[in-house]
């Protein structure tokens, strides 16, 4: 098989919080690749170190305390890891940007709009003040406002436009790699398909790659290729979206979706994932979705399993398909 | 339709803001039959939380009837409505929120018992506190945990064990499941259905995820700006939804199928300001099927269908 | 936790006390000014086991510099200045204390009235407190002290006056704050009444905000209690109180310092103490930074 280069890959990422009283081992030993154009979702439950992932790769986690133990983060071949302060900089906002979750206070409300997508752009490119705030009245225009509001004051805009905002930003440097950590769960749903209908026309434009953080599966049938389920700070299924949805293997992955509510469907009871999710500070030895797992057997106590190819490009990190085979 | 426990009658609910009338709840009307749900869905800043708090009086209406088991308790004095309450509760969406974070999970419970003195002594109190923890699938070893201390699903089950300590008859819920995570708002679904069957409780269920309220309700009204445009039982809402505002929401769902083909209506725009509503049907500025009697006349609610209700000009033909 | 009868764990009231603790041992600077405190209120205590007496004047031994039998020297009249800063520290903190806890209580009071009630008992409460405020702190307790006329009673009634409506805002704006809070409203849906409710809720949660500003503000009386004197409107010499001392010493700053140096040392000293203390007991009385 030829070798297909990833533009973004994780190899065995351990990000821990070390604080004075425990160790809360928040990404335990990741794996994740991300083609050229491609999107990506990233579907876990709270907790499960999605943010944290998203964080490393633009390294701009809180140190103290959190600590990215190993691991590697490859862009086009360069681990982001061993870049410099000064050298990161420029990946950020340029190379990677993220859009986080709350429009609400990711934008600052003592400047208009403009200035803050001009202040990217000077950031990034040698470009004359002028020019900026003409390349970021285009920005505005592409999703969705009107050149003229500019002007304006995150406060004079609502949720929905405001994520708009946020998301031109993000894309002001016309970045090869954009992270979106929930960019719609703060918003409702009419307002939520709009601004899904807009990232997935922009994406296809720019064929810009995206890592999509969610918790709604829904979302990511409607806007990724491949899908990834994070639990506990693992990836324990990873293939595309068809071999996800269609094909599921993980036991955990199959209770997910067994938990949310199908409206096609009159069904009366949910079958939800009995426990919880085990606590980041106190990893159980073995699988850590063992106690929950209702096809757990003896060997899951004691150790991690490791990721299988259970068919081209699907991935599984679970014992069964050892049984099996 | 089973025999009404509650009906609103034209129920509304005004804020004075500096720049005008919050229209919050704008001549709502509804009733839910004993032992039934009614799921209320609509997006943030329709008034459909406002609308469950008016209902318990934690809000008092501008103007409007509520009847509860036929006497209407906008009449009643504080203290008669105070000796109502422990028929009608209420949980909250944001478990963090909505318990004291000074209290233990045991004081939190017992509170309702204790205002209302249910219990003679301190033994009987404390066996009434793990009965109730056990109906809220609460292990008995947090009864001295601290809020911090636990976990969003365990939280809410303290809300809703709290809930059910005085017997009550109607609880309204309100976005109970918004804040949980996937695999736990399924558990806290189930427990919510089950004690629903057993104790015949009759819910209000407000919520923005219609998914979730499909499961749950048996009629559902969809709320839009302070006012009810559509209200059915749950199929007829879902199979044959009339107003477009319903049809645009339901088609925003993001389902988790891709076996699907979908056809998306998106919505232009935003919600308009619920200041001072223009004259007209609050939904036309977004509408596709807009005519110019949108603009000028209120629709009128119309039973198009036995028992499937909507408020739009044009979903006659 | 304890087990009854049927083997379940039963409820037992928890105190927060020993978690609070332990949070303020980790914060060092905290610690210290606990510890500075505890020894000043010591040595106010235990103030006349001292060999020397505070008021009696021996002009032989005047205007000395420290030495083993006058630590910190003596002053114009001869009187040890180390017992006189020690009797003032007496002083000084008990009319500190004592107008802090005054003021404490009346502007609580009127805080959880202002921001419970709300509407117009709000709006007159609140203005007379922002006029209060307008008045700089010191002119106000010059004027107080001035209508009523110097002595330890008078001032301490002045300090605790112009330090009223700091109390009255912090409470009016915890109150308010918990008052939207959904538990304020799960209680009232199950009948609760508003006493209750205040009783049970409101007052408990703005408890630690309190602490934290009563700690803070006793340094700032203390400093306004030592001024008044400074300026003569408070305690008046002979009475060995920090300010008054300073204010005597100032004539002889040059050839003397030491006269102003101490006192005004003690002073600096307890202050400080008492911040530190107070951001100490902010950080570990926060439930957010609860672990």
């Amino acid at each position: 098989m030829e070798e297909k280069r990833n533009l973004l890959e994780i190899k065995d990422l351990v990000v821990q919080y070390v604080t004075d009283e425990a160790v809360i081992c928040a990404v335990n030993g990741l794996n994740l690749s991300l083609g050229h154009g491609e999107t990506l979702g990233l579907v876990g439950e709270t907790g499960a170190g999605k943010t944290t992932t998203a964080k490393s790769v633009l390294r701009i986690l809180p140190d103290p305390p959190a600590k990215i133990q190993s691991g590697e983060i490859l862009v086009d071949g360069t681990n982001l890891l061993a870049l410099t302060e000064k050298e990161m900089r420029k990946i950020r906002g340029n190379k990677i940007s993220m859009i986080f979750q709350d429009p609400m206070t990711s934008l600052n409300p003592v400047l208009t709009v403009g200035d803050q997508i001009a202040e990217v752009i000077m950031l990034h490119q040698a470009k004359s003040k002028k020019e900026a705030y003409r390349l970021a009245g285009d920005m505005l225009e592409l999703v969705g406002i009107e050149r003229s509001r500019s002007k304006d004051y995150p406060h004079q805009f609502s949720g929905g436009m405001k994520q708009r905002v946020v998301i031109a930003i993000a894309l002001a440097c016309n970045p090869e790699i954009l992270i979106a950590d929930e960019p719609t769960t703060a918003l409702d749903v009419t307002i939520q398909a709009q601004v899904l209908a807009l990232m997935k026309e922009l994406q296809e434009k720019y064929r810009t790659s995206l890592l999509m953080i969610t918790h709604d599966l829904g979302i990511v049938a409607d806007i990724c290729d491949y899908v990834a389920i994070i639990y506990a700070g693992t990836i324990v299924e990873y293939g595309t979206k068809e071999q996800i949805f269609l094909n599921r293997f993980h036991p955990y992955t199959k209770g997910l979706f067994n938990c949310i509510p199908d409206i096609m469907r009159d069904d009366n009871r949910l079958i939800p994932i009995d426990g919880l999710m085990p606590d980041p500070g106190n990893l159980p030895e073995g699988c850590a979705f063992c106690e929950r797992c209702p096809e757990a057997m003896d060997c899951c106590k004691n150790g991690m399993p490791d990721q299988k190819e259970i068919e081209p490009g699907h991935f599984v990190r679970c014992f069964l398909p050892y049984k099996e085979g | 339709m089973q025999e009404t426990i509650l009906e609103a009658r034209h129920l509304k609910k005004y804020f004075p803001t500096s720049k005008g009338m919050l229209h919050a709840v704008d001549d709502v009307s509804f009733r839910i039959g004993r032992g039934e749900t009614l799921g209320l869905v609509g997006e943030s800043g329709c008034g459909k939380s406002t609308t469950g708090r008016v209902i318990l009086r934690l809000l008092e209406a501008t103007s409007g009837e509520i009847l509860f088991d036929g006497t209407d308790i906008c009449k009643l004095s504080k203290a008669q409505m105070r000796e109502k309450r422990k028929d009608m509760q209420i949980i909250f969406q944001d478990p963090y929120s909505s318990i004291d974070p000074r209290k233990a999970v045991f004081e939190i419970i017992e509170e309702p018992l204790r205002v209302k003195r249910v219990c003679k002594t301190k033994q009987e109190l404390a066996e009434r506190v793990y009965e109730l923890m056990e109906l809220a699938g609460l292990s008995k070893r947090y009864i001295n945990a601290y809020p911090h201390e636990l976990d969003g699903g365990r939280r809410q089950r303290v809300g809703i064990a709290r809930a059910l300590a005085l017997n009550p008859k109607f609880i309204v819920l309100d976005e109970p499941v918004s804040a949980l995570d996937v695999s736990i708002q399924a558990q806290v679904l189930n427990l919510l259905q089950r004690r629903q069957e057993e104790m015949g409780l009759t819910y209000l269920f407000i919520s923005h995820d219609l998914s979730v309220v499909k499961h749950i309700s048996d009629h559902i009204a969809v709320m839009y700006l302070g006012q009810i445009v559509e209200y059915g039982d749950y199929q007829s809402i879902f199979k044959n939804p009339l107003h477009p505002y319903t049809k645009a929401l339901l088609s925003a769902i993001p389902l988790p199928r891709i076996d699907l083909e979908r056809n998306q209506i998106l919505l232009e725009g935003d919600v308009a300001s619920p200041i001072d509503p223009k004259p007209g049907c609050r939904f036309a500025g977004r509408c596709r099927y807009k005519t110019e009697l949108c603009t000028k006349a209120e629709p009128e609610y119309t039973e198009y269908e036995t028992g499937h209700f909507a408020a739009c000009h044009c979903c006659k033909d | 936790m304890t087990e009854n009868k049927q083997g379940q764990p039963s409820y037992k009231k928890r105190s927060t006390l020993p978690e609070v603790w332990r949070r303020f041992k980790k914060n060092r600077r905290a610690v210290v000014g606990l510890v500075i405190l505890v020894i000043l209120i010591l040595v106010a205590a235990f103030a006349n086991f001292l060999p020397y007496d505070p008021y009696k004047q021996s002009p032989s031994e005047a205007l000395q510099t420290s030495s083993w039998s006058h630590l910190m020297g003596t002053d114009e009249f001869g009187r040890d200045i180390l017992t006189r800063v020690c009797y003032g520290a007496r002083l000084s903190i008990f009319i500190a204390f004592l107008a802090t806890a005054f003021a404490c209580v009346t502007g609580t009071i009127l805080g959880a009235i202002a921001g419970y009630y709300g509407k117009k008992v709000e709006t007159i409460i609140m203005r007379v407190m922002d006029i209060l405020l307008a008045i700089p702190n010191m002119l106000l307790a010059i004027v107080v002290a001035a209508v009523l006329g110097a002595g330890a009673f008078n001032m301490m009634l002045a300090v605790a006056i112009s330090n009223v409506p700091h109390y009255v805002r912090l409470m009016r704006s915890a109150v308010l704050s918990i008052q939207g809070q959904e538990y304020i409203e799960a209680s009232r849906s199950v009948g609760a009444t508003d006493w209750y409710i205040i009783k049970s809720h409101i007052i408990p949660n703005c408890l630690a905000p309190l602490i934290v500003q009563v700690t803070t503000r006793v340094g700032a009386a203390i400093l306004i209690c030592s001024s008044l004197s400074f300026i003569g409107v408070g305690i008046s010499p002979p009475t060995a109180e920090w300010g008054a001392m300073l204010s005597k010493g100032k004539d002889f700053l040059r050839e003397f310092p030491h006269l102003t140096v101490w006192p005004g040392l003690a002073i600096m000293i307890t202050a400080f103490a008492l911040n530190m203390l107070g951001d100490g007991l902010r950080d570990a009385l926060d439930p957010k930074l609860k672990t």
